[in-house]
């Protein structure tokens, strides 16, 4: 059965990129203010979820061909590995550090390693909601 | 600052997310885990003798010092838990490697076991209530992938009860959470027995600490065990060897350092409740035992015994007591995966699980017979077995602390425990065989290995108890101390 | 305000309990669900509501607000939405393999 949805699926094209924006919007806040990565990401799997319901799930495959459980595992792998980073510099576990640079385009930025675990955060809940999504929409 | 504490942790972490990339390389996975379980124990070796030489260790999460920060904390008791998951683990993955089947190892079997490890060894080692709770959640998420994987209409059907139980037991950890939070304002271990010894343990204290009591209870299989035989006899047998011989020992590592660490003012209350509640589970889990025929029943009813066994010891809270439970505790980990593996391959041998329909078993698989023979004296506490010293330490302490209804009703149990593996060594080992020379099942020799393990494991924790006694009576001052602890983790720097 | 939401938990946990004791499986799952709202809310009534400003840097006051309650909240609500949608996946599988959601009649499968 295919259901031709034009009006959803125009009006997906766009809200997709806004809700993308978004979520990157709310990820690099995270730091001082609220966001973070973890809602970062809940807006950043809630736009994919948005793609797989208007499209199906072989047409969104073929535009984005990640298995999500690997971008999960991928998640963990850096949320941890900066943990460990901080071992190699003789520091404890999760130690996290910041320091200001002066970069071309953006001009003073803080760069902090925080926002590689959070990075790892995001990643991870991506993987894991649209899992959980396409497990459950597999076979309908 | 000692981040070599977070290795145990963290090891399997990383080599279950790894695992996950590598998911259709099937003999890279194998490898690759025995390496990763390999250099866990080296490091938990390292850890426990460190600990002899420098006390008890600490880390802090990014440098955030205790109470405020998160905290790893690590003491012989912890460490030797910690240890001897690993070693178990291991032994059961190479039981896995010849009788899970290729579609669990490809389903990710193996990332799963070690996010398991990775949260029974995060609950070991936490010095924080409430990451004691995320820890216990990493694990028992694990454990219903694990439960669950496979797909068979009983398992997913027991693994919604366990489901919901467990559910259940976080939402109770949960509302105690956050009633010692209302109350004391704090979540670290060492500071919460502080501020606790400053007001003194009221009524108040009492009730929260009662509702830990339930929800460690509920975990560990104390007197609240109704779910556990149906959930850990319908998972491959691999999977209930690990939850029979790990998950229940968390709940109780948990009660023990709740209860000689925190709670530990008001033993007439909290301690004589955990007692009537292990005897009441030892009677319970005896009549479980000789009542079923099926069995994975019956081992899973062992697992309950041996629940309430341990926790005689914390009833009655003297050192050689505590000392006799981590004898136990230590001894009951590797027994019961061996009691787990040999009922799963006998019915993998003959594919029934009723004692009735099998016989003669050991003229076809001598050694299975004798290993099952030494499992059977082990768990009676014959020595010069593991069981023995512990059964021996928590029966000087009930004798020294005069609980002597709850000494005679531990001893009965583990006669009890002896007359329901007699009846299966009787009725599947002895007899004629009915399994004539032609349909004759190999017994592999991967399935044989692990077991032959397990049984020089028993042996040489019975006779080499000696080189452990440091390890363990260190663990039980530690316990019996709060004090040393307490230093430990608030004023010393690290 | 922290009596009024004292016993809002109170009604969600009523509510969770009844839905727990029903016979069909997609209530029981609910009930899991406000149940570990309920917890979320007595967590954050227990740290003691509003106390002073946002717990954030910049924000000069005289007093802040606990910022502990609400981490230990996040995390839980990131730890009862796994365990939720889980048990939601496993609902429908059970479904799929059983053909019924009524726990009445998933009981004891005398056979395998």
């Amino acid at each position: 059965m295919k259901i031709n949805d034009v009006i959803l699926q125009t009006v997906t094209k766009i809200v997709v990129f806004i809700i993308l924006t978004f979520g990157v919007e709310l990820f690099l806040s995270g730091h001082y203010n609220p966001g973070g990565g973890f809602i970062g990401g809940l807006v950043l799997s809630s736009a994919f979820v948005l793609l797989y319901l208007v499209f199906d799930i072989e047409t969104v495959h073929k535009g984005i061909p990640f298995d999500f459980k690997k971008v999960a595992a991928f998640g963990v792998l850096l949320a941890v590995g900066t943990g460990l980073g901080s071992v190699l510099f003789g520091a404890s576990f999760l130690t996290q550090t910041a320091s200001h640079f002066n970069l071309p385009v953006f001009g003073a930025t803080e760069l902090s390693t925080v926002m590689l675990f959070e990075a790892g955060v995001a990643l991870t809940v991506v993987g894991v909601v649209v899992t959980i999504i396409l497990s459950i929409s597999e076979d309908v | 600052m000692n981040n070599i504490l977070v290795m145990p942790m963290i090891i399997p972490l990383l080599t279950g997310v790894l695992l996950v990339f590598i998911r259709s390389y099937v003999l890279i996975q194998r490898v690759f885990s025995l390496v990763s379980i390999a250099v866990t124990v080296a490091v938990s070796v390292t850890i426990l003798n460190l600990i002899q030489s420098d006390g008890i260790l600490r880390l802090d999460f990014g440098g955030w010092l205790p109470p405020y920060g998160i905290s790893f904390v690590a003491d012989s008791f912890s460490m030797l838990l910690v240890l001897t998951t690993a070693i178990v683990t291991g032994i059961l993955l190479i039981y896995a490697f010849s009788s899970i089947g290729r579609a669990h190892e490809n389903m990710f079997f193996y990332p799963f076991v070690f996010f398991l490890i990775a949260g029974v060894n995060g609950s070991f080692l936490t010095g924080d209530l409430f990451n004691l709770f995320v820890c216990f959640e990493v694990m028992l998420l694990s454990s219903y992938v694990l439960i669950t994987l496979g797909g068979r209409k009983v398992q997913l059907v027991e693994s919604i009860k366990y489901i919901s139980i467990n559910v259940l037991s976080s939402w109770f950890f949960l509302v105690g959470i956050a009633y010692l939070y209302g109350t004391v304002g704090t979540l670290n271990m060492a500071h919460l027995s502080v501020r606790i010894a400053e007001v003194g343990q009221g009524p108040l204290l009492t009730v929260i600490s009662i509702i830990f009591l339930i929800v460690f209870s509920l975990k560990s299989g104390l007197l609240l065990y109704f779910w556990l035989p149906g959930s850990y006899s319908a998972p491959p047998t691999v999977v209930a060897a690990l939850f029979g011989a790990l998950l229940t020992k968390v709940g109780i590592y948990a009660m023990f350092r709740v209860f000689t660490l925190i709670f530990y003012h008001e033993p007439g209350v909290t301690h004589l409740i955990i007692g009537i509640m292990a005897a009441i589970t030892m009677i319970g889990g005896s009549i479980g035992a000789i009542a079923y025929n099926d069995i994975r029943k019956i081992v899973s009813y062992n697992v309950v015994i041996a629940v309430g066994f341990i926790l005689v010891g914390l009833a009655v809270s003297t050192e050689v007591a505590i000392q006799g439970s981590i004898y136990y505790l230590i001894h009951d980990m590797i027994i019961k995966a061996l009691l787990f593996v040999i009922a799963g391959t006998m019915i993998y041998l003959t594919g029934t699980a009723r004692i009735q329909n099998m016989s003669g078993l050991i003229r076809n698989y001598p050694l299975l017979g004798w290993l099952f023979f030494i499992t059977m004296l082990s768990l009676a506490g014959i020595p010069p077995l593991s069981g023995f010293i512990g059964k021996v330490y928590v029966g000087q302490g009930a004798i020294e602390a005069g609980a002597f209804v709850l000494l005679a009703i531990a001893f009965l149990s583990s006669i009890f425990v002896l007359y329901s593996l007699l009846r299966i060594f009787l009725n599947c080992f002895w007899g004629e065989t009915i399994i004539n020379e032609d349909d004759d099942v190999p017994l592999k020799k991967g399935m044989l290995i692990p077991m032959v393990l397990f049984g020089i494991l028993t042996i040489a924790l019975g006779v080499g108890a000696e080189g452990l006694a440091p390890y363990v009576s260190d663990a039980a001052r530690t316990l019996m101390n709060p004090e040393i602890y307490i230093d430990a983790v608030l004023n010393s720097d690290s | 305000m922290e009596t009024i939401i004292t016993i809002l938990v109170g009604v969600l946990v009523t509510v969770a309990v009844y839905l727990l004791l029903s016979k069909s499986l997609v209530r029981v799952i609910l009930g899991t669900a406000i149940l570990s709202h309920a917890v979320h809310l007595l967590l954050m009534t227990m740290g003691g509501l509003k106390k002073g400003a946002v717990p954030l840097l910049g924000e000069n006051a005289e007093s802040y607000t606990d910022a502990l309650p609400q981490a230990l909240i996040l995390t839980a609500i990131v730890i009862s939405f796994a365990v939720t949608s889980f048990l939601l996946v496993l609902a429908y599988r059970t479904y799929k393999e059983t053909g019924s959601d009524n726990l009445a009649t998933l009981r004891g499968f005398k056979d395998e």
